[in-house]
């Protein structure tokens, strides 16, 4: 399979299902690639695979297509591959690659249902820019017949808040679009505040689009809870420091950084939150707290 | 007549069945008695043997000792095997009581519960020094007196808070109370210990490097003695140093890992195993635990480390920690642009050292005392420092001043990052720096300045009390990142670390 084939059925994936993680359709591509290989050894394929994940995470810079595409990658990888034939371990390896795929895409529904039930009747939420996984933990609540407002900041520069407002409106919930320099206004009203993450990093901290930071410094400053829905293939072996340790790849969207070649002049599309300022996350692993997020990752990297 | 005679054979048989008894009783609560029989019935020799004169003098004691068991050979054999039931009664008595007696104390006693699997026989004192208890100093001091290692006295009065740590006057090293030759402790141990104790060698690695390389030497001076097993014998002979060496400075956490460590490999040396081919073994075992350990280990930790230091970075490193100077140098050669601002505190001035390599390899550094810390830390980026132990509630034991640091570079926003190799990881828990620590010799507070020295008769005062304190404990809320050889982990990740590898043993 071409490289250029790839990323189209890359783009046809999130055509085809707008409401797919990027992170998922990254994989369903990688494993088309991998039934379509045509590599006479497992080495072969481990660099081919390689390629083609960086030839994703070129099309699409978020955190989440490079950690799902990482992990998809050890998972199929992780069992002795030591039948002789290749043909018999690409079939495994394409098995596991199915078992994976078919354990993340239920991933989102599991972190609904363990969130949901933090959100008590008549509670004002805040949350940020749009997140499929937030929707999916609102839309959880919605469904238990729970009463509860939203909040949504309207996040420059893509004005994303505004279609998560719209979402939420079908689902018949009562939600208001606020400016991101309100947040500070606001959070004296609410009770809680959810986020979602593009990627969760090795200290427990999340990386998410900007402006989270201020919010969680906000909530802290307030004493409200700061909980993040993330799945657990979005754990990525990153340990920034700060702001400016997180990685240029991941701070500006794919096309800007082909495009454009002083990126001190662009804005950075995210911002990373540190581990003393998120009370807990909520992933298909289970509710963890921001230190028990390295013993995981441990767990799925060592 | 021959009635008589046989009555008094009978008599002397009898006698020397009992006098067996006692000496196997004897002999196994405490193996070195031997070795006194040994050392008096050899020619003194110079105080620096060569490695062949104590294999040397061993076979001439051996013979004799073996011509004396000759003619008891008969009535040795049951009296042997009452005695070995006795010998397996008693360490199993000794084992429960150290059990009750650890269970007892603090909980810092998890880690005795090891070493008693592998020496039965000597009762070891818990962790936890108790200076101020005089039962706990009498037990100590008879068990010293049992292994024939010097009780060292402590020197000066002490600050109440740390009246339960010895301290000790580097003037009077407890090299000076052995008896040289004639003594229980391998030269190169009396060597080591008086390098510990005048601070010759100092610095974790350093230290541990310097142990494992003496452990070497004595692995190959010695010799099975007959009867016995290596696996046993060996591990029994070693404790008396490790006592003796404790005397001249207290161990520190990756001394007794390593220690552990080579405990276990001796246990673990099957007892078909030729001696040779068994020391042949734990020589490799130690070279690859200092090269694994350390030495790859800090190879790996620079890696990590040199992505985190960035083009006109200005970092500030405390003391003088082998690791991060490593790190630092590594990260000059591949042409990281950065500069460096050395902080030191007195008494030790360590960080002299620290600015002397780094000066010397090129990189461009500022050096400051410890009181000018707020004033310098705007313009630092990043604060890298070195370990000497990582708890396991992840609290990080450092030289005296650390803590400082990271409280203060928190309170300006500066991330903390601290390097520190898996080997220094340990099972210990403590949350503040009184219950254990070390005082070091309270005559280095004194300073002469324009030929006067304030604090010269500081013993004539009675309400005056000299502290000097080596290490302290940092929280893990003031670190932000631990690199590993494992990787980089935040700071309360290590009790996985180490669940992790009790798992791989």
């Amino acid at each position: 399979m071409e490289e250029a084939e790839l990323v189209e059925y890359f783009r046809a994936q999130i055509r085809g299902d707008p409401d797919v993680a990027s992170a998922v359709a990254a994989i369903r591509s990688l494993l088309e690639f991998l039934r379509r290989d045509q590599s006479e050894t497992i080495l072969g394929l481990r660099e081919n695979m390689t390629q083609a994940i960086r030839r994703l995470e070129e099309t699409d810079s978020s955190v989440a297509v490079s950690s799902g595409g990482e992990l998809f990658l050890r998972f199929i990888s992780l069992t002795s591959l030591e039948h002789p034939d290749l043909s018999q371990c690409k079939n495994v390896m394409i098995e596991r690659g199915e078992l994976f795929l078919k354990k993340i895409s239920l991933s989102r529904g599991k972190v609904g249902k363990l969130c949901h039930t933090f959100i008590k009747d008549g509670a004002k939420i805040l949350t940020h820019s749009s997140s499929r996984v937030v929707l999916k933990v609102l839309e959880n609540a919605a469904a238990d017949n729970k009463r509860f407002t939203v909040y949504v900041t309207e996040s420059q520069p893509d004005s994303a808040g505004k279609r998560m407002a719209q979402k939420l409106r079908k689902l018949n919930i009562p939600v208001m679009v606020v400016l991101d320099a309100a947040v500070g206004y606001i959070m004296e009203k609410v009770d809680l505040v959810i986020v979602g993450a593009e990627g969760v990093v090795e200290s427990g901290g999340v990386i998410n689009k900007i402006g989270t930071y201020q919010m969680a410094v906000c909530s802290k400053a307030h004493n409200k809870p700061f909980y993040v829905v993330a799945e657990s293939f979005k754990f990525v072996r990153l340990y920034p420091l700060n702001q400016q340790d997180v990685p240029d790849r991941f701070k500006y969207t794919a096309d800007i950084l082909k495009t454009v070649k002083d990126l001190n002049q662009e804005h950075p599309m995210i911002d990373y939150t540190p581990p003393s300022l998120i009370t807990l996350l909520f992933t298909d692993l289970g509710v963890l707290t921001p230190s028990a997020v390295s013993d995981e990752l441990i767990k799925l990297y060592l | 007549n021959e009635g008589k005679e046989l009555t008094k054979e009978e008599k002397q048989r009898l006698r020397k069945e009992k006098k067996q008894h006692k000496k196997n009783k004897k002999d196994d609560k405490g193996p070195p008695e031997k070795e006194k029989e040994k050392e008096k019935a050899s020619v003194p020799a110079p105080s620096k043997p060569a490695t062949q004169s104590p294999a040397h003098k061993a076979p001439a004691p051996v013979h004799a000792s073996e011509s004396a068991a000759a003619a008891e050979k008969p009535a040795k054999s049951k009296a042997e095997l009452r005695a070995e039931r006795r010998a397996r009664q008693d360490s199993e008595r000794t084992s429960k009581q150290g059990k009750k007696e650890g269970g007892q104390q603090s909980a810092s006693s998890k880690p005795k519960a090891t070493p008693n699997e592998l020496q039965p026989v000597v009762k070891r004192l818990p962790e936890h020094v108790q200076v101020d208890d005089p039962a706990a100093l009498k037990k100590l001091a008879k068990k010293l007196e049992r292994q024939q290692v010097p009780l060292r006295s402590d020197y000066g009065y002490k600050v109440s808070l740390f009246s339960h740590l010895h301290q000790y006057s580097r003037k009077s090293p407890p090299t000076l109370q052995i008896s040289i030759p004639a003594t229980v402790i391998h030269p190169s141990i009396v060597r080591l210990g008086l390098q510990y104790s005048q601070g010759i060698i100092a610095g974790s690695n350093a230290r541990s490097v310097a142990l494992l390389h003496t452990f070497k030497q004595v692995i190959q001076d010695y010799s099975t003695p007959p009867n016995e097993e290596l696996s046993r014998d060996l591990v029994n002979k070693l404790s008396p140093y490790i006592s003796f060496l404790s005397q001249c400075r207290p161990l520190s956490a990756s001394m007794g890992n390593a220690i552990k460590y080579i405990k276990k490999e001796i246990s673990n040396i099957p007892s078909q195993c030729k001696e040779e081919e068994a020391k042949g073994k734990l020589q490799a075992c130690i070279d690859s635990y200092i090269n694994e350990k350390i030495i790859l280990a800090s190879e790996a930790i620079s890696k990590y480390a040199i992505e985190k230091i960035s083009d006109g970075d200005v970092i500030l490193v405390y003391g003088c920690s082998s690791l991060v100077n490593h790190i630092l140098c590594k990260a000059f050669e591949k042409q990281r642009k950065f500069r460096v601002i050395v902080v030191d505190s007195r008494p030790r001035l360590e960080g002299r050292e620290a600015l002397r390599r780094l000066v010397k390899k090129g990189i461009r550094c500022t050096y400051v005392l410890i009181s000018a810390l707020s004033y310098i830390l705007p313009e630092v980026s990043k604060v890298f420092l070195g370990a000497h132990a990582l708890l396991a509630n992840g609290y990080v034991m450092s030289r005296v001043g650390t803590s400082q640091i990271a409280l203060v570079a928190k309170a300006y926003n500066v991330p903390v990052l601290v390097c520190c190799e898996t080997y220094k990881f340990c099972e210990r828990v403590q949350t503040d720096s009184f219950v254990s620590n070390e005082l070091d010799d309270p005559d280095d507070l004194i300073v002469t300045r324009n030929g006067k020295s304030h604090l010269e008769n500081w013993q004539t005062v009675k309400s005056l009390g000299l502290l000097n304190l080596v290490y302290d404990v940092t929280p893990p809320d003031f670190v932000d990142l631990v690199i590993t050889d494992l990787g980089m982990i935040p700071c309360t990740s290590v009790p996985v670390v180490l669940r992790v590898k009790n798992v791989d043993q």
